[in-house]
């Protein structure tokens, strides 16, 4: 059979698949929206087309139809006010369904503390695994419910910029799931110090995971208190979320941090009983505390300010000295950038960004829209390589349309596996942003199977909870109405020619979803 | 060395093979390196134990390790009057330097001063002076690969991670995979063929069929480790069982490689003869003596250089761990080195001689002591060597 014959043929039989699909699950929501609207508006361009992938998790019919109606800029507009991250009901139905929707954070880690100490006084042997076994269980399961929740958020969210935002912040608060009590509490984490914050001030950003009680334990502040100074929380707050690592701090800088904050840390506890002067100084949220009795009351001197030793009110003191210095303008602006525009990002857009945030004392959401509608982004549109989540999200976005997954679990599996997983970066530096990081051989060659894996409609997408298959299998339809109208039009020759090539529609999703046109935008 | 060099020296033969064949074993003999990064900054003084020091047992009343007491086996190994190993390692490193096949570099590091993990790791693997703009795009592995390229006893780079390296960046292309986890080859010949294609004339284009290649090359490597294990009785796991692959494939192909192991930022809790950093320095010594002994004879041609980007602070914290540092001890491996030493310059450890009244100071610089390794190794010329570290010049440590 000749080349073209065998690609006629498949051409048939992807329709009658496409057909079956629709009738049984109502899957793709393009092709059943009337033939009349379906040929692409002369002006959907190229960068109309990337433009849209970054500034969500990649393409779907809903997005793609919301840009065509509202332009560019209103489009934006309302992604960055107070955007609609309504989810198909089913997806809201899941996340409902888990525990850490319901659950006090606060109650789990002293359940925890206890347990532990349970633990501890048990004599070894089976039952002291098998309790050691069951609480361990237990972290996983938690931590897994709070990525679950937000990976659904990823896919299936209106308010796709807010969802790359949390990731975005997450990756820059980075915290390690694996350390202390972290699963217990990554969801509360992402839920109340990130994700309120995530299109907000930037002072709140940091004040918010400054007092949560994730990043105290992982980098270790709730041991640092006077004449027992921890400095590592000092640093990197200064190195890695703030100011860079050439942002004008010096090791007295950092000395000097870690005093004012001594006494910041966890208590899921009863409130300790202090002196009547040290307990008007006390501060407590939920399992956040501050603890005077603990803090250095010294005057501090903090990149040549002088703050007096008064307790809490110090720290509020040195965050707000820390974000307006012009270092941290720049140092986040060329964060921001490094992930949205291009690995490299033009300087002056950079400059643009930090007078953005000088000027509106660090309103991410100006930074942003700066960004979105700068030339210099156009410009950049087509270089960017995607990050694993970006790979993943984007692909089930574009594979399933909408349609709603019933587990997860994969796209976990998948980002694992792409050395990206959730809660997984050891180190407080969060994943790198720039291809060099994710588009070496083994990571490209493990990409591909996870596209043929996609394509192929063999990862178990829709399993029921308990890990049988319920849901009829199949493969997506990745040769859809959205395909001709957004991706088809601007597809390199060589990846043409590939599709071409395919000897079955598994085979063609697994070609279209590893070529350079879908792993850059 | 990319792909189509490869091809283009391995000729016929190889293209017979096409791409479902195994590469070429490369012939034996010849010199291997393996660099070991130890991420996190390790704790190098309660590795090599300045036991004749009494500052030591002063600035560590919770986490020092014990003299050395033959009647007792969490004591340290008395390596020298002055120096001795933690008890974790007795049997595995202990065993190594005392057949000298190991030796340690006190006062070793860099001078990057900004007791950043993420700063310091990434200057180390650049390896270009601190001041001025650095480029991102060149490693000093990478720069050695490059500078071996094309000569008979070109060495051809590995890296056993999921991600390239900063340290192996710029050379023409590395393969790169963990082999923790390493499953059946994914694409048939035709399928891989088509993925190539696709990535012809762009920039990921030998990244892609570099990649495609490595794992066909060890799904055959792992089929052959199943028949074998069938028949011996070791029964490795964990870094032991990625060790024993990396030997084979060093062994029987690669000529440089890297690997990197995480878990040594002991701020917190760090203990002594047990505890956390105890647990990790016996993991790794298991698995450096399982990689020595799976590259078989040609672990006489082989060094490895562990590694991590600075010291700690000499006194333990609030906390019964320890803090940034800057000076750290290397280590050096090897089956036909000159081990059984302590080797470049040193001073006496004591409170005066700390740096910054915090840390050890730096006397051996990483360049020096790498660039003296590879100029041994390869024989490298003038030129050669400063391609690889440009502002510092080779340190003869006398141990290859």
């Amino acid at each position: 059979m000749s080349q073209r014959g065998g690609r006629l043929m498949y051409r048939a039989a992807l329709a009658a698949v496409c057909a079956w699909l629709l009738v049984s699950s109502g899957c793709a929501s393009g092709p059943a929206r009337p033939a009349a609207s379906a040929a692409p508006l002369p002006n959907l361009q190229r960068n109309d087309v990337l433009w849209l992938q970054r500034v969500t998790f990649g393409l779907d019919s809903a997005t793609l139809a919301e840009y065509r109606r509202e332009g560019r800029e209103r489009f934006l507009d309302r992604q960055l006010g107070a955007p609609d991250g309504a989810l198909p009901p089913p997806i809201t139905a899941q996340i409902q369904a888990l525990e850490i929707s319901h659950a006090d954070p606060v109650s789990w880690l002293a359940a925890v503390n206890a347990e532990h100490k349970t633990i501890n006084d048990m004599p070894d042997g089976p039952d002291r695994e098998q309790a050691k076994k069951t609480l361990n269980e237990r972290g996983n399961q938690l931590a897994y419910e709070a990525i679950r929740r937000d990976l659904l958020r990823a896919v299936y969210s209106k308010a796709q910029l807010r969802e790359q935002m949390v990731w975005f912040w997450l990756n820059h608060f980075s915290v390690y799931q694996h350390k202390a009590e972290l699963r217990w509490l990554v969801g509360d984490y992402e839920e109340r110090a990130i994700r309120p914050y995530a299109l907000g001030s930037f002072k709140d950003l940091v004040l918010a995971t400054l007092e949560h009680p994730a990043m105290l334990q992982y980098l270790d502040n709730r041991q640092n208190t006077a004449g027992h100074i921890n400095e590592n929380y000092a640093r990197e707050l200064m190195e890695l979320h703030t100011l860079g690592v050439n942002g004008g701090y010096t090791q007295q800088d950092v000395q000097q941090l870690a005093l004012i904050l001594t006494g910041v840390g966890v208590n899921a506890g009863n409130t300790p009983r202090l002196k009547p002067d040290l307990q008007r100084l006390y501060v407590r949220s939920g399992a956040f505390e501050f603890n005077p009795a603990h803090h250095d009351f010294s005057r501090k001197t903090l990149l040549q300010h002088t703050i007096e030793g008064s307790g809490f009110g110090e720290i509020e003191d040195a965050v707000t000295l820390i974000v307006r210095q012009p270092a941290c303008a720049r140092f986040i602006s060329r964060q921001i950038a490094g992930y949205f525009v291009a690995d490299n990002p033009p300087p002056l857009l950079v400059e643009r960004m930090s007078g953005t945030f000088m000027r509106t004392d660090g309103n991410i959401a100006a930074v942003l829209r700066t960004m979105f509608l700068a030339r210099e982004f156009d410009a950049a549109l087509g270089g960017k390589f995607k990050d694993p989540k970006r790979f993943v999200v984007s692909a089930v976005r574009f594979a399933y349309d909408g349609r709603p997954i019933t587990n997860p679990r994969p796209l976990l599996n998948w980002l694992n596996g792409l050395g990206e997983g959730p809660y997984g970066r050891q180190t407080p530096d969060g994943y790198p942003q720039t291809e060099l990081n994710w588009a070496s051989s083994g990571q490209m060659s493990r990409r591909f199977e996870i596209a043929r894996s996609i394509g192929s409609g063999s990862a178990g997408l829709f399993d029921s909870e308990d890990g049988a298959a319920s849901a009829p299998g199949g493969f997506p339809q990745l040769s859809n109405r959205l395909y001709f109208e957004a991706v088809e039009p601007f597809l390199a020759a060589r990846t043409k020619a590939a599709l071409d090539r395919a000897t079955s529609a598994q085979e063609w999703n697994t070609f279209l979803l590893a070529s350079p046109d879908f792993n850059y935008l | 060395m990319n792909r189509r060099e490869l091809l283009a020296a391995g000729g016929a033969a190889l293209m017979s093979f096409g791409y479902m064949g195994r590469l070429y074993a490369a012939p034996a003999g010849g010199p291997r390196f393996l660099l070991v990064f130890l991420r996190g900054g390790y704790d190098a003084t309660n590795l090599l134990i300045p036991y004749s020091s009494s500052f030591y047992y002063e600035a560590r009343p919770n986490i020092a390790i014990a003299r050395p007491d033959p009647a007792s086996n969490t004591s340290a190994l008395a390596l020298t009057a002055d120096w001795a190993l933690h008890p974790a390692v007795r049997d595995t490193l202990g065993a190594l330097y005392l057949q000298r096949q190991a030796a340690f570099v006190p006062f070793a590091g860099t001078d990057d001063l900004t007791r950043s993990h993420f700063e310091t790791q990434d200057s180390i693997e650049l390896g270009q002076p601190l001041q001025g703009a650095r480029n991102f795009r060149s490693g000093f592995l990478g720069r050695l690969a490059q500078s071996l390229a094309g000569q008979p006893a070109a060495a051809p780079p590995i890296s056993f991670t999921d991600s390239l390296p900063l340290a192996f960046e710029g050379a023409a292309m590395v393969p790169n995979l963990s082999l923790k986890n390493v499953g059946k080859p994914p694409f048939d010949e035709r399928q891989a063929a088509i993925l190539r294609d696709m990535y012809a004339g762009h920039h990921l284009e030998s990244a892609v069929g570099s990649g495609l290649e490595l794992r066909q090359e060890v799904a055959l490597e792992i089929a052959d480790e199943m028949q074998a294990a069938n028949r011996s009785a070791i029964n490795t796991k964990g870094f032991e069982l990625e060790a024993e692959r990396m030997g084979r494939l060093m062994r029987d192909k690669y000529r440089i490689g890297f690997i990197d192991v995480g878990g040594w930022d002991t701020h917190v809790g760090e203990g002594g003869a047990q505890g956390t950093l105890a647990t990790n320095l016996a993991n790794l010594g298991r698995g450096l003596q399982v990689f020595s002994q799976s590259l078989g004879t040609e672990w006489a041609n082989t060094v490895v250089v562990v590694l991590s980007e600075f010291g700690r602070t000499f006194r333990e914290n609030g906390n019964r761990g320890t803090d940034h540092g800057h000076g750290t001890v290397y280590w050096v491996l090897g089956g036909s080195i000159s081990g059984g030493v302590i080797a470049g310059e040193q001073q006496p450890v004591s409170r005066a001689s700390l740096f910054q009244d915090r840390d050890y100071p730096v006397l051996n610089d990483y360049r020096g002591v790498l660039g003296g390794l590879f100029r041994s190794l390869w024989g490298l010329s003038k030129d050669q060597s400063a391609r690889v570290f440009r502002d510092v010049p080779p340190l003869d440590l006398k141990l290859v």
